[in-house]
């Protein structure tokens, strides 16, 4: 690897730690950015010549402060008298920086940086964007290639996000324990966002995006090194490795959807499975369940089948049958219809779907699963009525492109009028 | 003497490389790996998994299980090599060629006392 490429890899990881310990001593997002850009120019031109810091962040922390410290005294200095007080004051805090950059603020740092994208009044997609630009560093014109954007509009979305951030009260104490819980949870969520942003990609753009996924991945990572006992955050990374792992599977050539049953299992990335499921057996030590760890539970039982035959239906049931509990939606009981229509046929599945058809009455995946129970009971046209309504709501819906791993299956069901309507 | 050449490097700075960058500095080392295996003087290799898929036994009575590695160090233990070789000089020019290929990180030298090569296979 060249220099410039291990200073990027360096400046990457250290961003969410340099950047959150510049917010808290700042306190202002848009001091701690350009004084995390100051500090990147400096490595840029020290590095190749010094050799690299031995720890990049705090190299990046100390210098970052101080070049914006010198220029808030330099502007200081043309408006006014030269303030001696504070002058003296930074001193101290240099040591008291210094002293705590060891110390476990990083954990929150980050945590409060990743907590600041997901402002409720943001929309989501907003929320994403945000997270993308500040705590990941990707460059607008990455962002709003992920997004199908133009680079103008990605620009006034980020900063329409940020002075809506700005004015939030985020509290710079350190969160106390439900605080910091909270916190997690909504991180993981976006996080969760940020991923099938990615995933959720047709096969044409699937390319583009997937760095999302990664991107998505190397988050979770970070905040499962960052909270290594959190059996959620472990089910959150199983859930996204599993997944992603699959990715080199799930389109053909030409781009079009190859469904889970049709998928080559020998192009699925092993050493992501694997991780994924060490993780979810140390979650489940845990014993304190969640959605994440049972959406990864099911992910994993796919993984762990070699031929879609072998996949343990009965057990995949029982899964969204505790996910029902947890998150009770009619999306995951339809999920769970499929796995029951494996079991005990589909007459069941479809007696398990019927209560859900008001509720889901817009819904792509419904019709697709109904038509392909009735179907299978060979109630033909009325699986057909259920395909064209399926296909009229697959092209006009946007949902359709928030499809995910486990509904794949649902997919391929409907698939053969699929492909004729020109998928 | 068989060696043991221990990998650590900054985790987060490894996990932050491309797909393309982890490929090329693979490719890189399996060059230095082919010329030992060649000589006969290879024996196991292994990446490790990120460190948040590992799990710690304390052997405390009861022994205690703590999610994460053994040690929390600005650099992570992140794989290994066994190597045969004559004495310390060539422990270190093989780990020079590794650390060409894969800069960054240091490399930890230990003769190995006891080994047993196992069958295990992948």
């Amino acid at each position: 690897m060249t220099d410039t490429a291990w200073i990027d890899a360096a400046l990457t990881s250290a961003r969410p730690q340099a950047v959150g310990a510049l917010l808290r001593y700042f306190r202002n997002l848009d001091t701690a950015e350009e004084a995390y850009q100051n500090a990147c120019l400096r490595a840029l031109k020290s590095w190749p010549q010094n050799g690299p810091p031995r720890d990049p962040a705090a190299w990046l922390i100390m210098v970052g402060r101080n070049v914006a410290i010198d220029d808030i005294r330099r502007s200081k200095k043309q408006e006014a008298l030269p303030d001696d007080e504070a002058i003296s004051d930074l001193d101290d805090a240099e040591e008291q920086l210094a002293e705590r950059l060891d110390g476990s603020h990083y954990r929150d740092d980050i945590l409060r940086l990743l907590f600041i994208c997901c402002h409720p009044d943001l929309p989501a997609t907003q929320q994403i964007a945000l997270a993308l630009r500040i705590v990941s560093g990707l460059t607008v014109k990455q962002i709003a290639r992920a997004f199908l954007v133009s680079e103008a509009a990605m620009e006034q979305r980020i900063t329409r996000a940020k002075a809506r951030v700005a004015d939030a009260d985020v509290p710079f104490e350190t969160p106390g324990a439900v605080e910091r819980s909270e916190r997690l949870t909504s991180v993981a969520a976006m996080i969760y966002l940020i991923f099938n942003e990615g995933y959720s990609a047709s096969g044409d753009t699937a390319e583009i995006r997937s760095p999302l996924c990664e991107e998505a991945i190397r988050l979770a990572r970070l905040l499962l090194r960052l909270f290594q006992s959190e059996p959620e955050i472990m089910g959150l990374t199983a859930l996204l490795l599993i997944q992603h792992a699959r990715a080199p599977a799930r389109f053909d050539a030409d781009g079009a959807v190859i469904l889970l049953d049709d998928q080559d299992r020998s192009l699925w990335n092993k050493s992501l499975i694997a991780e994924g499921l060490a993780l979810i057996d140390k979650a489940m030590r845990h014993r304190r369940s969640g959605p994440y760890q049972v959406q990864a539970a099911i992910a994993a039982l796919h993984a762990r089948a070699e031929k879609p035959e072998d996949t343990d239906w009965t057990q995949i049931d029982l899964l969204y049958g505790a996910l029902e509990i947890m998150q009770p939606s009619p999306v995951v009981t339809l999920n769970r219809a499929v796995a029951v229509s494996k079991v005990r046929g589909p007459q069941a599945g479809l007696d398990m779907i019927e209560p859900l058809a008001q509720r889901l009455s817009n819904y792509f995946h419904f019709f697709g699963v109904r038509g392909a129970f009735l179907m299978q009971l060979g109630r033909n046209d009325e699986a057909r009525t259920a395909f064209d309504r399926a296909i009229a709501l697959a092209n006009t819906s946007a949902e359709a492109a928030h499809i995910r791993m486990h509904l794949d299956r649902l997919q391929r069901d409907s698939q053969p009028r699929g492909k004729k309507a020109g998928k | 003497m068989l060696y043991a050449i221990l990998c650590y490097h900054d985790e987060d700075t490894v996990g932050s490389w491309t797909k393309e960058q982890d490929a090329a500095v693979m490719q890189k080392l399996t060059v230095v790996q082919d010329k030992l295996t060649k000589q006969g003087r290879l024996g196991p290799v292994a990446r490790l998994l990120p460190t948040t898929a590992a799990t710690t036994l304390r052997k405390e009575d009861p022994p205690l299980v703590l999610d994460g590695p053994f040690a929390e160090t600005k650099e992570q233990l992140l794989g290994f090599y066994v190597v045969d070789c004559k004495n310390l000089d060539e422990a270190l020019d093989v780990a020079r060629d590794l650390g060409k290929a894969n800069p960054g990180g240091a490399y930890e030298i230990r003769p190995v006392g006891h080994f047993t090569p196992g069958g295990v296979k992948p």
